[in-house]
């Protein structure tokens, strides 16, 4: 048993609802109890979907188990496929039919149904959502090229003289991040190569889509936590190779291109020929990012301390363009998606930080708590802890909420994804003249606590907004510090004695030998240093105060600690 | 009551009613939230009470997704998922159920009351929740109180959650032969407030509200307790209360300013309040209210209008925009009819509602499509799609989530279900 207070991902059948969804002519048929169409409203409204997702529920209740819940499966399967005339069908169960073993599956493909009918076992007590959108995709594509797989062995026919190369973009999907968007920011730029996609899969594919997947040269596995297995399947079964390099970023966008000039046999010269890093480069490249990162007004970016949490995609590929393009630091790096450990591991060495694997909310939030961040790159979950902790937050990933699925055209792959980042991790942030006067003035009365970077609104989130479900705050905006709680929080946290259970909750860094004290004076003055460094500051000062074996944090400190540390 | 001269009897003039009409019984796919959503405004509602889900992953992406505004950084409502190892007895689920408890009351001192909150995987599976809470109230009574309920789908829809943890309560709740009112089901705290003042100028009280604010506050309840019920959906609390001696007032929800007045007057003739005492406090409210309606009767009135099942409010909320707005009924679809609850609402309705019970969410739509209401009351999941076919649509979510009991919020509750149309008024897009 484990307590949860939000999760991360649903259940494996809302990823199945997510394949599902994306596609067209697919219906899903789950047998599941009423409560679970809850589902529904994740589509409807955080995506905005205009149609309900094809989901037909079977809905049964108390009174139908030890009778015929079976029945009902097959019921709801056959008026789902007259209604909705599929042209393939899945079948499966959430965690409460598993438990009542109906063998839905089964029982739907022994009914005659003149699709296919792909039966989904998903194991709802040991896995989560990402995982069954992957397992449905994969079962799916299979089963539809189940009897197009060569024999073993077979090599791959060499693509027709004159015929342009193909790629499939495979993993993008309804309630992921930004994929709508991303599909066509990644269709220009293979277009640039002269290569052409040839099967989106699933995000607006139908059945007959899928089954002309192989007639491409090779995968663009664009979200791993989705495709990945397909892709993999894909090269075993086909001899298909897929992509590694998640095209996110300039650096990351121009080894993409490299990579897949390379897999579709063509010249990448003319275009990255255009992309070369350094000043030289500036002139020519598709990307304004990179003249933005290099003006002087983002001088001050140096070392800004970032602490990215997402799924593993986004958050190695963040991490990258935060270390390498924005010049941040990164203090923190972790991911909810475990089936990419191994990856995140790897990648948080690179920055000398140690990876955190959890999907529990409040261990992240602890993380970050004792990271003491700038700015948090993550999920809707990391804008909550840090609008609590008062930090700046940009969200990279799923789970997302509706102001995260925006009108205009806002992909984050590609060179446009890389000014699209620029702009969205730079907004919440205070800027850097800004930040002078801050310094400065810091007794200026308007510069208190929970004075907020100007160019951001000044609303204080109210109470939880009625309405349910989708109801953003009006004129929210991530950097908002105005919380009624956060002043008090800020002193909190420059107090030894910590109230707040979060921070308590923290990981016993501090454990061992008794931590330094502050004196009056010296949390006076630490006061005085704007809430958006003081984080900082009282962290080096009580680390040089340990090391130096000073057991009270006096003005002196403080400044002997400043000049120890720099910046 | 009419038996007895002087004192406030408001007979609301019907048209026959609908109390004997038939009802159109559906048993196929509902779209309806199961008991878990009632947690959403009870741990809001008690402010010292823990709502522990023990089920799966999906309980807490349900709550979390019903919730959605997550603005607590901890709120008071939390899941213990089951996981394999619970499930292929590799962990005693007992033994884990007690070990998370004790985790969750240790974090939270504050906590006076843990509600054991069952799920269709626990039930399916057996857990027994009844027994878990009597083992964990043996160790940690008096400080925090145990208590189980179900808000599982195969057993609840939505709102029925409050139905069962308040009918939980109802052993706990002391004796005592007083005669009190007691306004069973939540309110928003701004209404209970209004109301109390309404009930001081009448000289009704005590007044008591059950669920408290504060679960430690349980109200008493016996033989001098009457009951005037301010939601529709706790039949079983109620049918607890009465078995323990108490007797309900019938009255019509106090929804608009119809609904309110006949509402007070149910109390007021028990209370034996002067017909004329009760004309001058609430004449004025209702004349209020009235005004503040008429504001939105030139945009409703005439308009028709589709139920889906969904909070249980559909009935007295039809009753109210139906009499005091002028609009036309199209369906009434209710998840389930409990007519001890709608007893003085159904007589209410025009003859002609079809009033429908239990769901089959595309033949539903079959209906809709073809009655071409004006507006549509419906869940979160079928609001977008009805609107892309060109429905206007109310979510009735918003409905268990706003303050839209009482005089002073009749207009309100009418704003929600004019404001979509109003909308479609200003849009030329
Ligand atoms: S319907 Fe059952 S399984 Fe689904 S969320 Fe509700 S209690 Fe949990
Ligand atoms: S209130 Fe805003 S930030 Fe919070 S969950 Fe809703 S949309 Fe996300």
């Amino acid at each position: 048993m484990q307590l949860t207070l939000w999760t991360y991902e649903g259940p494996p059948h809302v990823g199945a609802m997510r394949i599902a969804t994306s596609m067209r002519d697919v219906h899903y048929v789950l047998h599941a109890p009423q409560g679970d169409t809850y589902a529904d409203l994740l589509f409807t409204m955080i995506e905005r979907q205009d149609a309900r997702p094809p989901v037909t529920y079977t809905t049964f209740q108390a009174r139908d188990l030890g009778g015929d819940t079976a029945n009902l499966v097959t019921t709801a399967v056959r008026d789902a496929f007259e209604r909705f005339k599929p042209k393939a069908l899945l079948v499966g169960e959430s965690c409460t039919a598993e438990l009542i073993q109906d063998q839905p599956g089964s029982l739907a493909q022994g009914m005659g149904i003149p699709v296919p009918v792909v039966p989904l076992e998903l194991p709802a007590y040991s896995k989560k959502e990402n995982w069954g959108a992957a397992e449905t995709l994969y079962h799916l594509v299979k089963a539809l090229l189940a009897d197009r797989v060569p024999k073993p062995g077979t090599p791959r026919p060499a693509r027709p003289e004159g015929r342009r190369p193909r790629a499939n973009l495979l993993g993008p999907t309804v309630l992921g991040f930004r994929c709508r968007d991303d599909v066509r920011e990644v269709t220009q730029l293979l277009g640039q190569l002269g290569i052409d996609v040839h099967v989106v899969a699933p995000l607006g594919a139908s059945p007959d889509d899928v089954v002309r997947i192989p007639e491409a040269d090779f995968n663009v596995d664009l979200y791993p936590e989705v495709s990945r297995t397909t892709a993999g399947w894909l090269q075993r079964a086909f001899g298909m190779p897929y992509t590694k390099t998640i095209p996110m970023g300039t650096g990351a966008t121009r080894d993409f291109i490299a990579e897949v000039a390379q897999l579709a046999g063509v010249d990448a010269a003319p275009v990255l020929g255009r992309e070369r890093p350094g000043v030289a480069g500036l002139a020519s490249s598709q990307s304004r990012a990179p003249w933005y990162q290099r003006s002087v007004d983002s001088t001050y970016l140096t070392g800004k301390r970032v602490f990215i949490f997402a799924d593993a995609t986004h958050a190695i590929a963040a991490a990258r363009i935060a270390a390498q393009e924005m010049g941040f630091t990164v203090v923190g790096l972790g991911t909810y998606s475990r089936e990419f450990a191994r990856e995140v591991r790897e990648a948080a060495r690179q920055y000398g930080v140690e990876a955190l694997i959890t999907d529990d909310y409040l261990e992240v939030e602890a993380a970050i708590a004792a990271a003491t961040p700038e700015l948090v790159l993550g999920t809707q979950m990391e804008r909550h802890i840090a609008k609590r902790l008062g930090v700046a937050c940009a969200v990279i990933s799923v789970p997302i909420h509706v102001q995260d699925v925006p009108a205009r055209y806002s992909p984050v792959y590609g060179f446009e994804g890389a000014n699209v980042l620029f702009d969205t991790w730079v907004h919440p942030l205070v800027m850097g003249l800004e930040e002078h006067l801050l310094q400065m003035f810091r007794e200026d009365f308007e510069f208190h606590d929970g004075a907020v970077p100007s160019h951001l609104a000044a609303v204080a989130p109210s109470a939880p907004a009625a309405g349910g479900a989708v109801s953003a705050p009006a004129g929210e905006a991530e950097g908002v510090r105005t919380l009624a709680s956060v002043p008090q929080l800020q002193v909190t946290v420059a107090m030894p004695a910590v109230t707040d259970p979060a921070a308590a909750a923290a990981p016993a860094a501090s454990a061992g030998p008794v931590p330094p004290v502050w004196t009056p004076e010296g949390e006076q003055e630490l006061r005085k240093i704007p809430f958006f460094v003081r984080g900082k500051a009282k962290r080096n000062t009580e680390a040089y105060a340990a090391q130096h074996g000073i057991a009270r944090i006096g003005v002196d400190t403080l400044y002997d600690a400043k000049a120890h540390f720099g910046r | 009551m009419s038996d007895r001269p002087g004192l406030p009897v408001v007979e609301l003039p019907t048209s026959g009613g609908c109390a004997d009409v038939p009802v159109l019984k559906e048993r196929g796919q509902r779209e309806v939230f199961c008991g878990l959503t009632g947690i959403v405004w009870l741990h809001r509602k008690l402010q010292d009470a823990f709502f522990l889900v023990v089920g799966s992953r999906t309980c807490a992406h349900l709550i979390q997704s019903a919730a959605g505004v997550m603005i607590f950084a901890e709120p008071r409502f939390g899941t213990a998922i089951l996981t394999d190892r619970d499930l292929a007895g590799m962990a005693d689920a007992n033994d884990e159920l007690d070990r998370v408890c004790a985790t969750l009351l240790e974090r939270r001192p504050d906590i006076r009351t843990l509600f054991l909150v069952g799920s269709c995987p626990s039930e399916v599976i057996k857990l027994d929740l009844a027994k878990a809470a009597e083992r964990l109230n043996a160790r940690v009574l008096p400080r925090v109180r145990v208590v189980n309920y179900s808000g599982s789908g195969i057993e609840t829809t939505f709102t029925q959650g409050e139905d069962n943890a308040l009918k939980a309560l109802v052993p706990l709740l002391p004796a005592s032969d007083e005669r009190q009112l007691l306004v069973v089901g939540t309110l928003a705290d701004v209404v209970e407030d209004q109301f109390a003042r309404l009930f001081r100028q009448l000289g009704i009280g005590p007044v008591r509200h059950f669920p408290p604010r504060r679960s430690t506050d349980l109200p008493p309840v016996g033989p001098g307790t009457r009951l005037l019920l301010a939601q529709p959906f706790n039949g079983e609390a109620v049918r607890a209360l009465l078995a323990r001696g108490a007797t309900l007032l019938p009255a019509p929800y106090p929804f608009g300013g119809e609904g309110t007045t006949a509402w007070l007057a149910a109390a007021a003739a028990e209370w034996n309040v002067n017909a004329e005492h009760f004309r001058q406090v609430t004449q004025p409210l209702h004349e209020r209210a009235r005004k503040g309606l008429d504001r939105y009767r030139a945009t409703l009135e005439g308009k028709r209008l589709f139920f889906m099942p969904d909070s249980q409010l559909e009935v007295p909320l039809a009753r109210f925009l139906h009499r005091e707005l002028g609009m036309q009924l199209v369906e009434v679809g209710t998840p389930y009819l409990d007519r001890q609850m709608v007893g003085a609402e159904l007589p209410l309705l025009p003859a002609t509602t079809t009033l429908s019970e239990g769901q089959d969410v595309e033949r539903q739509l079959d209906r809709v499509r073809a009655a071409k209401p004006d507006l549509t009351v419906c869940g979160l999941g079928l609001a977008n799609p009805l609107e892309r076919e060109g429905f206007a649509t109310k979510w009735s979510i918003e409905l268990v989530f706003t303050p839209i009991h009482g005089y002073d919020q009749a207009a309100d509750l009418a704003e929600i279900f004019a404001r979509p149309l109003l909308r479609r008024e200003r849009l030329t897009v």
